[in-house]
């Protein structure tokens, strides 16, 4: 299994990674080298094995819902490197 | 000198008034200032609020509501957010990133009139075990400024080893509070998933992210573990009842105890040197009266596999959060998607993007099943063949890396290498068993560190066999060539 350049561009695509060409040739390499072992797991009889997705068995936690305080607008903007009239801006999204 | 004391001591003098809170602050803040340009551990520190924080401790001393860990330095990783003082992860991307809040350690830590003393480095969100993937500097060991002190909580262990800070919290997701601490011969502690907060925790691999702490003793490790832990309702993983009881460590003892040593724990990898110092240890503490049985766990070998089709996964996952909207630098670009993929080539570094990378490849269309299914199925079977191990025996032990520091830059080839590490201690992050590591004895002069794993909600067991353990090598214990 060989994961090649042009899938290396797809995956980034998809990451929104706008890498240059030097770092897809480099993170091919280096994405199958890793690929290389993930055929380690490949070969196992697993079928009959129910997945865990998580070390802890809690399951459905609820939270009350009640009304508490929480973050100020003025405190959620503040690391925004742009924002108005109390939002984040972002560049438009839908063109004319 | 004050700044070479542990927290239990330094409490007791505090306690006694023979010292303040503010002289104890300043004598590390004097240290870091005179020190960490040979080490490289803090990425930020705030004297005026360390030193306001220590005013507020004498207050609590005065009036006699002072705790175990009043007056107490503490270095934070800089994965951990602080309210009003910069939190990078060691990344470009929150370069500037000023949290408006605090993680829940650092309300506990702050509640128990602990100061938090300074930011420490990283590798960049956590991901690596070296701390060389930092964006801002690099960090080096107090035995030998050549070699890496491990990672990811590098500066953490450093400020704990250096004496620029008698305690540390770390964050490990594969082993980044243990391993440093092994190569650094310090304590380090990953307690049970779910009883440690990860509000505020920048995340990594949420199912296996857990804080904890490093430290120069197990009573300094268990007695911050006291504090730290307990149910918290921003974190919706977290146990209930969960806080790691301050136990009797004294009442713990060797005689009888029954470790389990997976024979898989030495690798391919594993350094001879390491295994010697590591068999050794185990005479010694056979001569203790400790019973080890050499048992099969066959799917450890599995373990950096799947946790490289793990952690990834949700990282890339968790980091699609960073897009230049309401946090970190935006870069310049046509159009928002545009902007966003510029912003995030620009902010992380290759490391981080390779993990994206990944983690995207292994959910995205068709390779779900073949990749992030089958990892988490033998996620199962790993956590299932530990579970039936610790129905026999107290505890399981191993060493906690294959090997010592290495010299920087040695391993920057070859990625795949230094995955390896994680090799002894990514079960414990996997089946969210608690796990301390401690140091035993040396190889190529260098500390080898002690494993010893539990079953989950062991964590106090754990601790009181770690206090045992220590006892045995305490008086074989070297200090780092520091200063």
């Amino acid at each position: 299994m060989a994961i090649s350049l042009e899938e290396v561009r797809h995956v980034a695509k998809l990451a929104r990674l706008d890498l240059q060409e030097s770092e897809v040739m480099s993170l091919q390499t280096e994405l199958n080298a890793l690929l290389g072992h993930f055929g380690d797991i490949q070969s196992l009889s697993l079928q009959e094995l129910e997945p865990i997705l998580h070390a802890s068995n809690l399951t459905n936690v609820w939270a009350e819902d009640i009304v508490s305080p929480s973050l100020r607008r003025e405190s959620a903007l503040k690391n925004a490197p742009v924002s108005k009239a109390g939002l984040f801006l972002v560049p438009m999204i839908i063109e004319d | 000198m004050i700044t070479k004391l542990t927290a239990t001591q330094l409490a007791t003098k505090l306690h006694s008034k023979e010292i303040s809170a503010t002289e104890v602050t300043q004598a590390f803040l004097d240290r870091i200032e005179s020190q960490d340009h040979l080490y490289g551990a803090f990425l930020a520190v705030d004297q005026e609020k360390a030193l306001g924080q220590a005013n507020d401790a004498q207050r609590m001393i005065d009036a006699g509501t002072a705790g175990p860990l009043t007056g107490i330095p503490i270095a934070i990783k800089d994965n951990i957010s602080t309210e009003g003082i910069e939190t990078t992860c060691a990344s470009k991307i929150l370069k500037g990133y000023i949290p408006p809040y605090d993680a829940t350690v650092i309300q506990k830590l702050k509640g128990a009139g602990a100061i938090t003393i300074g930011k420490a480095n990283l590798d960049e969100f956590a991901m690596g075990s070296s701390t060389e993937t930092s964006a801002y500097k690099l960090s080096k060991n107090p035995w030998d400024t050549t070699r890496t002190p491990g990672g990811s909580s590098g500066g953490s262990t450093i400020a704990v080893t250096a004496d620029m800070a008698p305690l540390a919290l770390g964050s490990d997701t594969g082993g980044s509070i243990r391993l440093p601490a092994s190569f650094c011969g310090i304590v380090g502690f990953k307690p049970t998933y779910g009883r440690c907060s990860r509000y505020g925790l920048v995340a990594f691999a949420s199912s296996l992210d857990q804080i904890g702490p490093l430290a120069k003793t197990v009573e300094d490790a268990a007695i911050i573990s006291n504090v730290i832990t307990g149910h918290c309702k921003h974190d919706s993983t977290s146990i209930p009842d969960s806080q790691i009881s301050l136990i009797d460590l004294k009442s713990g003892s060797l005689k009888g105890l029954k470790l389990a040593f997976p024979k898989e724990m030495y690798g391919d990898g594993t350094d001879p040197e390491v295994r010697n110092a590591t068999e050794k240890a185990l005479d010694e503490l056979r001569k203790e009266g400790v019973e080890i049985t050499e048992i099969s766990i066959p799917t450890i070998p599995l373990g950096v596999t799947t946790y490289y089709i793990i952690a990834p996964a949700e990282a890339s996952s968790n980091l699609g959060r960073f897009d230049g909207v309401r946090y970190g630098p935006r870069s310049e670009g046509q159009g928002h998607i545009d902007v966003v993929a510029k912003s995030r080539a620009e902010g992380f570094g290759h490391e981080v993007k390779a993990r994206i990378m990944i983690g995207t490849y292994a959910l995205s269309a068709g390779y779900y099943d073949a990749f992030y299914l089958r990892a988490q199925q033998v996620r199962a079977m790993m956590t299932q063949q530990f579970n039936d191990a610790f129905k026999e025996f107290d505890l399981v032990v191993s060493p906690t890396a294959p090997v010592v520091a290495f010299p920087l830059g040695a391993m920057s080839q070859d990625p795949m290498q230094l995955k390896l590490l994680d090799y002894c201690t990514i079960p414990a992050n996997m089946g969210g068993f608690p796990a301390i590591s401690l140091q035993v004895g040396f190889a190529h002069n260098l500390p080898v560190g002690l494993q010893l794993m539990g079953p989950q909600m062991s964590d106090e067991r754990v601790l009181q066999a770690a206090f045992a353990v220590e006892s045995v090598f305490e008086t074989q214990r070297i200090r780092p060539p520091i200063p």
